[in-house]
């Protein structure tokens, strides 16, 4: 091989290399499926979503809504938004401060369903759609008895 | 003369007890044996009415400050929570300005493996450096003259919810750190680092096979249900002792005559015992190990098959006192079951297990074969509530530190009066996240009061006075050759108690609640100091610090429902208090 071709071989790694080095690489897609809304509007979704908080050890950082390691999710304060595709993005993909990532242990169904929950904690879905009592010890009013939680504020 | 006499008698015991006699406070339990005891007496019960703030230290950060202060010669040492900064102040100037402030740079992540707040139980000196632990499991050690950074050892991984909170503590040229994580599934070990560059000298698991544990030929416990071939891993189902616990967070004691590394192990995981048959051998217990080797010679286990979260961390005071007439090598345990332990430290045999409050999770300690009486009313399992446990899972007595005194013979405990609601369910482990399997909610006590800070009168076998405080107490105790007792409250207040009787002799209001740990030192110009640091935190501080909502009587691990009022009562912030007689 003569040294020219070696020479353009050469450049065209770096030129390549280069478009690499521009390339952006996001931590996810972002969650605008609008069919994510529907979840919070499904008691069977919001159900499906507790049983899996208690499964995924969601309670031993966040415990009934009111927090412990992790945020309460039963109140009007929240750290990286509130709004279900939000909230669903925080499960997924994980916080920098402790929240660990979940999309290589749940489907994407189940985050949503995860995410649905974490909205009925603040009664932020309907009363019929949100649970109720619940059959282990009673850590509080069910999630369709509490009241509805102020006005969301704007995620940081 | 008789004064002569008794500073006779004290230099005598100091010199027994390897105390700072020369007004320093080289190690977060004030001496290797762990007494908080200091020999000076510039303030005294007579006087210290006129306590009075010297110079004070804003942190600038919101978690629990439960960092010791050490003082070696006219340097403060001291770190603070997550992102565990170290500090040196200089005493020789007026205000204590900062010397040098050194940042490890530790991994925000790390603030959601640990359990209960961000904090960091205080540094270790010897030789011309500090060595500190962070909560991402890092082991490092800084040149005290400058803060430049000398090595650092990363130990613990938060991956699989590994950190680091305890104060290291250095025993001839070995750095003893252990790790932090019983409630996520980890396997507890304490590793020994050589002083000099941070590589590793030994490392012993607390489950497992034998050779892992470090127990060999020299290993002679004194009761027989803890001999045989491999317990770390027969007392539990197949293969669970591998996310089973035992971990060392708290406190670390040595006996330089015996040249014994002497600490307790925490509790199994997950909580829930119907996930862990067996008596889940080497948590909830003590350990002795030759600390050159780490070749454990004795082991006793205070919780067998633990069923409460009942850590066995709790510190071990070594002490060389009378016992029933012939002097004897004491170790003093108050421990998280509730029981003041008395026990040969040269054989772990116990001699006295008496409670310091009430109890009713068990019946008391079998003296003849050395294990505890559970009572079956009160055995938690999957899917049954079991109320009104006492103690809770917290214990009778957290990892807040007690104080000896030689001069009185009395220990004093720093307290808990809290009873608990619990209910098993099944955990699933996953690396990283927490693994308890317990629903918890905790409320007060019986007698109106929610904390107390107890003298226990070791000859005596009970106790001598209890001071109660409406909250938990969370702070460590101090007492000194002056008589005064002194510790702090979750709603801020600074005490001082007169050591024989109790009395409160003065207080005072800091900006935030204190679960710290006071010390007294003799500063650069000959005068005794007191030093604490306020900031709310900690497992119970968490309900203040990480907003919980107190609606959720499960939030913080139930401690939403021990102390719904916390909130409303302090603030949080951290800020260095040091006082003296104005």
């Amino acid at each position: 091989m003569s040294s020219a071709w070696a020479r353009f071989a050469l450049l065209a790694a770096l030129l390549l290399a280069g478009c690499e080095r521009e390339k952006r690489v996001y931590s996810g897609q972002p969650a605008t499926n609008p069919a994510g809304e529907l979840y919070q509007e499904n008691a069977y979704d919001v159900a499906q979503g507790k049983r899996l908080y208690t499964w995924m050890n969601c309670t031993g950082c966040h415990a009934h809504g009111g927090g412990g390691i992790g945020p309460a999710l039963m109140d009007n304060r929240w750290i990286y938004g509130g709004k279900i595709q939000q909230i669903y993005r925080s499960i997924r993909d994980g916080r920098k401060n402790g929240m660990p990532a979940w999309k290589n242990r749940l489907t994407d169904q189940q985050i949503w369903q995860l995410a649905a929950y974490v909205r009925s904690m603040g009664r932020y879905v309907r009363k019929d759609v949100a649970p109720s009592r619940d059959d282990a010890l009673n850590s509080g009013k069910a999630e369709s008895r509490r009241e509805r939680s102020a006005p969301l504020e704007p995620g940081r | 003369m008789r004064r002569v006499a008794t500073i006779f008698l004290v230099s005598l015991l100091l010199t027994n007890a390897g105390s700072a006699a020369d007004g320093e406070w080289p190690v977060a339990s004030g001496s290797p044996q762990a007494l908080r005891f200091s020999d000076l007496t510039e303030i005294n019960t007579k006087n210290v009415a006129r306590l009075k703030p010297s110079f004070t230290f804003n942190t600038g950060l919101h978690h629990g400050e439960e960092s010791a202060t050490l003082v070696v010669g006219s340097t403060m040492y001291f770190v603070t929570p997550f992102p565990n900064y170290l500090y040196a102040l200089d005493l020789t100037k007026p205000g204590a300005p900062v010397k040098w402030k050194f940042d490890p740079h530790a991994d925000p992540a790390s603030q959601g493996e640990a359990c209960c707040d961000t904090v960091n139980r205080g540094p270790a000196y010897a030789d011309g450096k500090v060595v500190m632990n962070t909560l991402d499991g890092q082991t490092i050690a800084v040149d005290a003259a400058t803060g430049k950074e000398l090595w650092r050892a990363h130990l613990a991984n938060i991956r699989i919810g590994e950190t680091l909170t305890m104060a290291p503590m250095i025993a001839e040229d070995k750095v003893l750190v252990g790790n932090s994580g019983g409630e996520f599934g980890v396997r507890g070990w304490i590793a020994a680092l050589n002083l000099k560059d941070g590589s590793m000298a030994w490392k012993a698991f607390h489950t497992g096979p034998d050779k892992d544990v470090l127990i060999g030929s020299d290993f002679h416990p004194f009761y027989p249900q803890d001999r045989g071939k491999n317990l770390g891993i027969k007392t539990w189902p197949a293969d669970r002792w591998k996310q089973g616990g035992g971990n060392v967070w708290g406190w670390v004691s040595y006996d330089p005559q015996a040249r014994l590394v002497i600490y307790g192990t925490g509790n199994p995981g997950p909580w829930n015992p119907d996930q862990r048959p067996g008596e889940n051998k080497w948590t909830s217990g003590v350990f002795a190990r030759d600390v050159d080797s780490g070749q454990a010679r004795w082991f006793y286990q205070w919780s067998p098959h633990d069923l409460y979260d009942h850590d066995g961390i709790n510190e071990n005071i070594l002490v060389d006192r009378d016992w029933k007439g012939s002097p004897r090598k004491l170790l003093l345990h108050p421990g998280r079951n509730g029981y003041l332990y008395v026990l040969d430290r040269t054989n772990g045999q116990v001699l006295s297990a008496k409670p310091f409050v009430y109890i009713n999770s068990s019946f008391g300690v079998d003296l003849k074969s050395g294990k505890l009486i559970p009572n079956p009313a009160k055995h938690t399992q999957t899917g049954k509530t079991v109320y009104d446990i006492c103690p809770t899972a917290a214990g009778a007595k957290d990892w807040e530190p007690s104080a000896y005194s030689p001069r009185t013979g009395f220990v004093y405990i720093p307290h808990a009066n809290l009873c608990m609601d619990e209910e098993g369910v099944q955990a699933s482990y996953i690396a990283g996240t927490p693994y308890v399997g317990a629903i918890v909610r905790q409320k007060p006590g019986h007698g109106g009061y929610r904390g107390a800070m107890t003298a226990w009168d070791v000859a005596g076998e009970k106790i001598k006075w209890d001071h109660h405080e409406n909250m938990p107490v969370w702070s460590g105790a101090l007492v000194t050759a002056g008589d005064v007792v002194f510790y702090g409250t979750l709603d801020g207040w600074f005490r001082a108690l007169d050591a024989r009787s109790g009395k409160l002799l003065w207080q005072y209001r800091t900006d935030s609640g204190i679960v710290g740990q006071p010390v007294a030192y003799k500063g650069p110009d000959g005068h005794e100091y007191i030093a604490i640091l306020s900031g709310v935190g900690g497992w119970i501080g968490a309900v203040l610090t990480n907003r919980v909502d107190v609606r959720d009587s499960t939030g913080a691990n139930g401690m939403a429902s021990a102390v719904p009022d916390l909130p409303r009562r302090g603030k949080t912030g951290g800020r260095l208090y040091v006082f003296r007689l104005g």
